[in-house]
């Protein structure tokens, strides 16, 4: 993709992550889960870059790769123009405080044997940038900051719903004040009443600290509302990146088309006009992905071409970039 | 018209926990008419699950009990049924499809004999003929191979695919009723897609009625023709699915309708949220289990618990508040 300028926070180019795979009794590499398979994107500050796809098309080891919190295979990340894939030891962590992460599962994201005052105020005093009172109060004003009242603070996560734990969850993430946040799928454990809760709080909590975030999810829906871009991943690959209107309005990736017409409107009128495109089959395996394109095995329109060779990720026109051969 | 074939009555379920006793259904009546699928929505915890699952004599007793209802169903209470009877209406006239398709099958007996098994004790078919039927069952649902399928167990089926094996055995002695149960919330939106897709068409041919539970609205909105919305083991709002969509009426059904985002349409720059939790009720409330979260509130609401009220044939709903004009209904 096009070399980042100024208002660039974070750049991943060609990011590869391949798990091995080892059997017999010596435990040789037959194989390997390919995750992420040469995934480039570039984010900009203070925009929210959503990030869909079904489970298993490695969305969650991107976010995850891009943190090293997995060390990718190969592949670059440039994180304010820091490449983050070679740093170590304490580089690494000084780094880490300007990248934070929102997880899934409010359930088991935070350690249940320790009280919300510990959880939130645990970066502070891992990074070494608060101790004793100056921790206290920090936790005391995070928590305003997710509107859980202070007083909590002393208790355990169990005694919190879904929605106040990820809120919990919100403000650890906030604690070390980064610039970029993972959220990967923070609302989809949650109740639909309490999921608006939790979105509106991500959006407020952007505008006033000016935060960065990439925004995981496989509700097409949530993501539409809260992206600025949005970029489709499928078995390993981004198969498309354009702006939120643009992509809605306009998808031009066969799986993108059939991906937003496989979306549930709640409106009968609306749901009963659409042309629904139904795909054949499952996802296949990302052990042994297809050849040439990887939708082409559930592609409604693939052609000859589309097994032989794999299709360039490119701009069909400004800020719309997709990788079909078919796409002109 | 056609005929009533499910209708249930003042059906009251509690549930005996550490904490004390928890009223999960508070009194649910509703009817089902044959060939109508019919939405259940609601949230968590809201007893959707457990109205049906009731009805089906299913609930685990103790700790769960039904205290009070009807469920009449070929002009018999299903409620008053022993064991031995009602298991005769489970899987032959009344089945069910659960949400996780991973565990609602047993993974150490292959798929051909799972399917055949409620053929050969429900229809008394022998094993010879089940193996056939099975085999024409799976390829109703689109396995493909389905001959060669039968013999393969369920870890060697995809998600979506141990779904459609749970629909070709739910389907497998003709039902009346389907009570599907968030089928498809454990699968992504491309296999969701398939599966609505394949119960519609089945539906289609089969005529079997549908009750089809499920937390998701915009599922609901293009397979139900009508909707139940729940809160707090109550019942609040019923309507055909059109009007239900565009004229809500109930402040729950609205502000749930308001917070969802939409795929087709991009709203404005901030969501619709209902502040708060919702109830777990230790006591039957006396008043209306929404009002703490309601921001129509009046003080009635917090002295009684409002009836479910028809309002135009097609509409019901539990509030004493008009929401159009923000004044007291009536």
């Amino acid at each position: 993709m096009n070399a980042g300028n100024d208002n660039t926070l974070l750049q991943v180019n060609d990011l590869v992550m391949h798990f091995p795979i080892f059997r017999g009794v010596i435990q040789r590499q037959v194989g390997a889960v390919r995750a992420v398979d040469g995934v480039s994107f570039d984010i900009r500050r203070g925009e929210t870059l959503g990030l869909v796809g079904e489970s298993g098309c490695g969305k969650s080891t991107t976010g995850r790769a891009i943190l090293q919190l997995y060390r990718p295979t190969s592949g670059a990340v440039h994180f304010e123009g820091v490449d983050l894939v070679h740093l170590k030891g304490e580089e690494l962590r000084r780094m880490r405080r300007k990248m934070q992460m929102i997880f899934q599962d409010p359930y088991a994201s935070l350690n249940p044997r320790m009280t919300i005052a510990d959880i939130v105020g645990e970066p502070l005093i891992v990074h070494n940038v608060a101790t004793g009172r100056e921790v206290e109060e920090r936790v005391q004003h995070l928590l305003e900051l997710v509107n859980l009242n202070p007083s909590f603070a002393s208790r355990y996560p169990h005694e919190f719903s879904g929605g106040q734990r990820q809120r919990i969850g919100v403000a650890r993430a906030l604690a070390l004040q980064p610039s970029f946040i993972i959220c990967d799928e923070p609302i989809s454990a949650l109740d639909v009443s309490i999921q608006a809760q939790v979105i509106n709080l991500l959006e407020e909590l952007q505008d006033e600290f000016n935060l960065t975030y990439l925004f995981i999810a496989h509700d097409l829906s949530v993501v539409r509302h809260i992206s600025d871009r949005v970029a489709v991943m499928y078995l390993g690959v981004i198969v498309e990146l354009a702006d939120r209107d643009d992509l809605y309005l306009n998808p031009l990736h066969p799986y993108t088309q059939a991906l937003l017409s496989a979306v549930p409107i709640p409106d009968p009128i609306a749901d009963a006009k659409r042309q629904r495109i139904i795909l054949k089959g499952d996802v296949p395996s990302p052990v042994n992905p297809p050849s040439g394109c990887r939708f082409r095995t559930r592609c409604p329109i693939a052609e000859s071409i589309c097994a032989e060779a794999r299709p360039e990720f490119r701009e069909v026109k400004p800020g719309h970039f997709v990788a079909c051969h078919l796409v002109k | 018209m056609p005929d009533i074939i499910l209708d249930v009555q003042g059906l009251e379920t509690v549930f005996k926990t550490p904490e004390g006793l928890v009223h999960a259904v508070n009194g649910v009546s509703f009817e089902l008419k044959e060939g109508e699928t019919l939405g259940v929505v609601g949230e968590s915890g809201c007893g959707k699950s457990v109205t049906m699952l009731s009805v089906l004599g299913l609930i685990p007793t103790p700790p769960g009990r039904i205290v009070a209802g009807k469920a009449r169903f070929n002009g018999r209470d299903l409620l008053k049924m022993s064991g031995e009877e009602i298991r005769h209406v489970r899987g032959a006239q009344i089945s069910m499809v659960f949400q996780d398709p991973m565990t609602s099958l047993n993974p150490v007996l292959t798929i051909g004999r799972q399917l055949q098994e409620p053929l050969m004790m429900h229809i008394g078919m022998t094993r010879k003929q089940a193996q056939e039927r099975a085999a024409e069952l799976l390829e109703m649902v689109g396995i493909p191979n389905a001959k060669d399928r039968l013999s393969d167990y369920p870890h060697q089926y995809s998600g979506g695919m141990r779904q459609r094996v749970m629909i070709a055995m739910a389907l497998s002695c003709s039902p009346q009723i389907l009570i599907a149960d968030e089928p498809t919330t454990a699968l992504d939106v491309t296999i969701q897609a398939q599966i609505v897709d394949l119960v519609k068409r089945l539906r289609d041919e089969l005529g079997m009625a549908i009750i089809w539970i499920t937390h998701d609205l915009g599922v609901v909105a293009g397979l139900a023709q009508r909707v139940i919305v729940m809160y707090g083991g109550y019942i609040i709002e019923e309507a055909a699915v059109g009007e239900l969509y565009t004229d809500p009426q109930h402040p729950y059904t609205i502000g749930l309708l308001g917070s969802l985002p939409r795929v087709d349409e991009r709203k404005q720059s901030k969501l619709y949220s209902i502040e708060g939790l919702p109830p777990v009720l230790y006591q039957k409330p006396q008043s209306c289990p929404f009002a703490p979260r309601c921001k129509w509130v009046m003080e009635r609401c917090w002295n009684e618990n409002p009836p479910l009220e028809t309002i135009s044939p097609d509409h019901r709903v539990a509030c004493w508040v008009d929401t159009k004009t923000g004044r007291s209904r009536s």
